[in-house]
C-alpha cells in the first residue's frame, strides 16, 4: 500500500494568492451606477421578502444611483448589521436575486450582493459610525457565541440601550465568519474589520477563550444577567458511521477550513494527491474548491443524492465543477481503507462498489450541538435532531433564554439567518424588559 | 427604398437631415465630416456683423443631464455665435458649397435691429453661393443681452422688421428660426410670415440651468464661480418643440408654411415624430455632439424603411400626415372610454403599476389576488388615464383598449357641465 501523498508547496506561492484572490471582486463606481440603473424599484419588492433579513434593496439600490452611498449602507446595515460579510458569502442566487423580477425580464437578475458590497465596503474602511445607542436601560444581558448570531444580537440590544457581554470561546471573533468561510470569498481580514466596527457602538464587553460547560455554566449566567442569548453555533461535525472512520487522513471538513483560514502562507499547508468529499453542502464545496486551489490533483465529491438535493446551491455546484471538482451523485459511503493511514474509501452504487483512491477524505456531511456535557448544561431547553427549539421571537423553552443562529432548529445554517435570529431576540428580549422599540 | 430626398424651398439634398446651426457647422473641417458620413445639408452656424469676431468664455459651455448609464437626455449650452472672421466663414462656405453641390448649405445670420447692417451683410452671405439664410431669432443667452437672438424673437413686431429687411436685400430664401421662450409660438410665426419669412424653423434652444454644484452650492457648471443660464436641448426638449410645430401646422394663421423641424431628434423615429406633425425636413445637433456624425445612418436608414413598410415612396408622403389628429382638449370626446389591460404572460411582477396607481391615481389595480401576487386592473376603478402604461417596464406589456359604448361624442363644448356650452 502506497504511503500517502500529503504534503505542502503543491502550488508556489503567488499561484495560490491568485487562487485565493476574492472570488467577486467588488464594483467600480461605473459598474455599480450602471447595474444600479437596473433596479426597477418594486412595490413590496420580492427581493426584500426574499432577504432573511428583510433589507429594503431598491431603497439602498436607489440611494447608490443618487450617490447617497452613506444612506444605502444604513438602509443595508439597520437591517443586517453583517451587510457587509453577506454581501459576500450570502448565496444570493437563491434569496434576493434569485427573487428579482428581472429574471423573468431577462434572465439576469441585478446584480444584489454585489452592489451592496459597494454601498457597505465604504463605512468599514472609513469605520464611519452609523448607530447611536439609546439612553441607557440598567438591563444587562449575556451573550454566548461571538458569531454572526451572537454579534448581532449583541449589536442591537446594545443599540437598544442594554449593556451586552459577549462570551467567545474562540482566540478571535466572529465565529463561522473567521473560521467557517472558504478564504476567496472573504480577503483582506474583513471578518474581524467588520466584528471590530460592530463592537465600536459600544456597551459590548467581549471575553475571549471562555466556554459554555466548561469555563461557565448557563445556570449561572441566568443568575447573574437579566437575560441570556446563546448563539453557540454547531460543534461536532457528523460522523459518516462506517469502517475505519478513525483512520488518520480521515478530517473533518470544518478544521480544515479553519485552519486554511488562519494559515497566513497558504502554500505550507498539507495538501493531499488525492482528496475525497463527502457531502453536497456549502461546507462540502468550500472544501473541494479549496483543495483544488491548493494544489490537489483530484477533487472528488461524492453526495449520495442527486444534484437537486444538495443543498449547495447551483452557483456553488457550478464553482466546483469550473475550479476542476468532479462531482458525482448517488454514491453511498461504504468503508474507508487503509493500515495507518486512509488509502481509499469504498462506495456503493446501485448495489454496485465503487472505490477511489484517497490520501485525505473529508467530512462535510453536516453538524450538531457539541456533546452531552453542553447537553446537560442545556437542561430545560428542548432539543430536536440535535438542535435547539425556538418559538418566532427566537425564545427557547427555558424561560429569560434566547437562541439564534446554527444551532437553531430547523434553521437554513446561513450567515444571513443568524444576523436575522440574533435581530430578532435583541428585540424581544427588549420586549421582555418592557421595551417599547419594535 | 423610398426616396429620401429632400425639397425644401427648391433647395435639394438628399436627404431631410440637416446639421442645425451649432458647433457641428462653425468650419468647414467639421462640414466637410458631415458630409463624408452623409448628411443632407448644414445650416452654417450663426455669422455675425463684420469686425471683431465674438469673444465665448474658456470654460465649460456645455453641460448634460443623464438617464441611466450616463445616457444624455438633455444638453445645456453657453455658446455665441461663430468666434471666427466673418470673411474666413464666407470664404470656407463658398468653397464647401463648390465641393458639395448637391448637399443643402443654409448660413445662419444674426445681425443688429437696423435696416443698413441687413442690406450690407446679407450680399455678401448671398454671393458665396449658399442655398438660404436662416435669421436667428432664437439664441436664448449672451446675444439676447446685446438686443439679438431671443430678444428679438420674443417679440413678433421686431420679427416681421428684421425679417422684412433681410428679405429686401435677399434674393435666396429666407427661413426664421425661432425661439420656444414664448407664451405661445403662433404670433412669432405669424409675424415671420407676414414679414415675408419663405419658412420658418424650430425650436431654439430652451432657457436653462442644469443643476448647482454639490460641494460649492454655486451653480453649475461656472465661469470663475459664476453660471449664466444656458439654452437647453436635446432628447428631453423634443415633446416641446414637436407641439410648437404642430401648433403652427394647425393654426389657420401660419398653416402652410413650410417648417423645418428641431429639436432633440435622436433617432429616425423622432424625425418621423416631426415630419408627421408638419415639418418638411429636419435639423439635428444634440445627438451629433453626443455620438458623432455617424448616427446619419440610422436616421437615412430607419426613415427609409420606415416609409417602406408603410408603402410610402418619398418623404413628402409622411408630412403633415398626423396633423389632423391634432386638436384643442375642448373638442376631445369626453364620451370615449378606454381601459388598461395587463398581459398577465408579459408581467414581471414588478409591482410599478400599482403602487402608482395606489399613490398618486385611483386605486384600480390589484397587488394581490387570492394571496398571490398578482396585479390585474380594477376596471370599475380605472380611468383610463394611461399612468400604469406609463411606468411599466416591460414593452407592450400593459395597453389600453376601448371600451365600446352607445353614446355618441360629446365635447366639452357641448357638454351638461359647461356654463358655455353651444349647444
Amino acid at each position: 500500500m502506497p504511503d500517502p501523498d500529503m504534503r505542502p508547496n503543491r502550488l508556489d506561492k503567488a499561484e495560490i494568492d491568485k487562487n485565493f484572490a476574492d472570488l467577486h471582486p467588488p464594483l467600480s463606481r461605473s459598474e455599480a451606477l450602471i447595474e444600479a440603473d437596473r433596479c426597477y424599484f418594486c412595490y413590496d419588492a420580492p427581493c426584500t421578502t426574499a432577504c432573511p433579513t428583510g433589507i429594503d434593496i431598491p431603497s439602498f439600490i436607489q440611494k447608490i444611483r443618487s450617490d447617497n452611498i452613506r444612506g444605502s449602507a444604513h438602509t443595508i446595515l439597520s437591517e443586517n448589521i453583517m451587510g457587509g460579510m453577506c454581501a459576500r458569502v450570502c448565496p444570493t442566487e437563491v434569496l434576493c436575486e434569485e427573487a428579482c423580477v428581472r429574471n423573468t425580464h431577462e434572465d439576469k437578475p441585478v446584480e444584489i450582493g454585489l452592489l451592496q458590497r459597494y454601498a457597505t465596503d465604504p463605512i468599514f474602511e472609513d469605520g464611519t459610525r452609523l448607530f447611536e445607542r439609546a439612553e441607557a436601560s440598567g438591563k444587562r444581558v449575556a451573550v454566548v457565541g461571538g458569531g454572526p448570531a451572537g454579534l448581532s444580537c449583541a449589536h442591537r440590544l446594545a443599540m437598544l440601550g442594554h449593556e451586552v457581554k459577549i462570551f467567545n470561546r474562540d482566540p478571535l471573533r466572529g465565529g463561522l465568519n473567521e473560521y467557517g468561510i472558504a478564504a476567496y470569498k472573504t480577503v483582506d481580514n474583513f471578518a474581524q474589520r467588520e466584528v471590530d466596527w460592530i463592537l465600536s457602538i459600544g456597551g459590548v464587553e467581549v471575553e475571549d477563550g471562555v466556554e459554555l460547560g466548561t469555563d461557565f455554566s448557563l445556570t449561572a449566567l441566568r443568575d447573574a444577567y437579566d437575560a441570556v442569548f446563546l448563539g453557540i453555533g454547531l460543534t461536532l461535525v457528523n460522523d459518516l458511521n462506517i469502517d475505519n472512520e478513525d483512520l488518520p487522513g480521515v478530517e473533518n471538513a470544518t478544521d480544515y477550513i479553519a485552519e486554511l483560514r488562519q494559515t497566513e502562507d497558504k502554500s505550507t499547508l498539507p495538501v493531499g494527491r488525492n482528496v475525497v468529499v463527502i457531502g453536497g453542502g456549502m461546507t462540502a464545496i468550500d472544501i473541494a474548491v479549496q483543495s483544488k486551489r491548493l494544489g490537489a490533483e483530484r477533487v472528488d465529491l461524492v453526495y449520495r443524492r442527486g444534484p437537486e438535493d444538495m443543498s449547495a446551491s447551483e452557483f456553488e455546484q457550478r464553482l466546483a465543477q469550473v475550479s476542476g471538482v468532479s462531482v458525482h451523485h448517488w454514491l453511498h459511503p461504504k468503508a474507508l481503507h487503509g493500515d495507518d493511514h486512509v488509502s481509499s474509501i469504498e462506495f456503493d452504487k446501485n448495489g454496485q462498489s465503487v472505490t477511489m483512491e484517497a490520501d485525505v477524505v473529508f467530512k462535510a456531511i453536516g453538524q450538531r450541538l457539541a456533546d452531552l456535557q453542553l447537553a446537560s448544561e442545556l437542561q430545560g431547553i428542548d432539543i430536536e435532531y440535535g438542535k435547539i427549539v425556538v418559538a418566532g421571537d427566537q425564545a427557547t423553552t427555558l424561560p429569560g433564554v434566547w437562541d439564534g443562529g446554527d444551532c437553531v432548529a430547523g434553521g437554513k445554517d446561513l450567515t444571513v439567518s443568524a444576523v436575522q435570529h440574533g435581530k430578532v431576540a435583541a428585540h424581544a428580549i427588549d420586549r421582555y424588559f418592557g421595551g417599547d422599540n419594535g | 427604398m423610398a426616396d429620401l430626398t429632400s425639397d425644401f424651398l427648391g433647395i435639394k439634398s438628399p436627404n431631410p437631415f440637416w446639421l442645425a446651426s451649432a458647433p457641428p457647422t462653425d468650419k468647414a473641417y467639421n462640414v466637410n465630416r458631415a458630409f463624408e458620413a452623409g448628411w443632407g445639408g448644414v445650416v452654417w452656424k450663426t455669422l455675425g456683423e463684420a469686425g471683431p469676431p465674438i469673444v465665448n468664455v474658456s470654460g465649460p459651455r456645455y453641460s448634460a443631464i443623464y438617464g441611466n448609464d450616463r445616457r444624455v437626455i438633455g444638453f445645456n449650452n453657453i455658446e455665441l455665435i461663430t468666434d471666427r472672421p466673418l470673411e474666413t466663414n464666407l470664404k470656407e462656405i463658398r468653397q464647401i458649397k463648390r465641393d458639395w453641390p448637391d448637399r443643402a448649405l443654409v448660413v445662419s445670420v444674426m445681425l443688429p435691429m437696423n435696416e443698413k447692417a441687413w442690406a450690407e451683410h446679407v450680399p455678401m452671405i448671398e454671393d458665396t453661393g449658399a442655398d438660404a439664410l436662416e435669421l436667428n431669432f432664437g439664441c436664448p443667452h449672451g446675444m439676447s443681452e446685446r438686443g439679438m437672438g431671443a430678444a428679438v424673437g420674443q417679440v413678433p413686431e421686431y420679427i416681421q422688421m428684421a425679417t422684412e429687411w433681410c428679405k429686401k436685400a435677399a434674393s435666396i430664401p429666407v427661413i426664421v428660426k425661432l425661439t420656444p421662450n414664448v407664451a405661445t409660438v403662433v404670433p412669432p410665426a405669424k409675424a415671420a410670415k407676414d414679414g415675408g419669412a419663405d419658412a420658418v424653423s424650430l425650436i431654439n434652444t430652451v432657457n436653462s440651468i442644469m443643476r448647482v454644484n454639490y460641494d460649492t452650492l454655486t451653480m453649475y457648471p461656472t465661469t470663475d464661480g459664476m453660471g449664466t443660464h444656458g439654452g437647453y436641448c436635446g432628447e428631453a426638449v423634443k415633446p416641446i418643440a414637436l407641439n410648437m410645430v404642430a401648433e403652427i401646422a394647425r393654426t389657420p394663421d401660419t398653416k402652410g408654411i413650410p417648417i423645418s423641424g428641431i429639436g432633440g431628434i435622436s433617432d429616425w423615429r423622432d424625425a418621423v415624430d416631426f415630419l408627421a406633425l408638419g415639418a418638411s425636413n429636419v435639423q439635428v445637433c444634440t445627438a451629433a455632439m453626443v455620438y458623432g456624425f455617424k448616427i446619419i445612418d440610422d436616421l437615412t436608414d430607419g426613415l427609409s424603411t420606415f416609409l417602406d413598410d408603410k408603402g410610402m415612396t418619398s418623404v413628402s408622403e409622411l408630412v403633415g400626415k398626423a396633423v389632423p389628429s391634432v386638436t384643442d382638449w375642448q373638442y376631445l370626446n369626453l364620451n370615449y372610454i378606454e381601459k388598461a389591460v395587463i398581459d398577465q404572460d408579459l408581467c414581471i411582477k414588478c409591482g410599478r403599476c400599482h403602487v402608482v396607481c395606489e399613490d398618486t391615481s385611483h386605486q384600480a389595480i390589484t397587488n394581490t389576488v387570492n394571496g398571490e401576487r398578482h396585479f390585474e386592473i380594477i376596471d370599475d376603478e380605472c380611468v383610463g388615464c394611461n399612468l400604469c402604461v406609463s411606468v411599466c417596464p416591460v414593452d407592450s406589456c400593459i395597453t389600453m383598449k376601448e371600451i365600446p359604448n352607445d353614446d355618441e361624442s360629446l365635447s366639452w363644448t357641448q357638454h351638461p357641465n359647461n356654463p358655455m356650452r353651444k349647444s
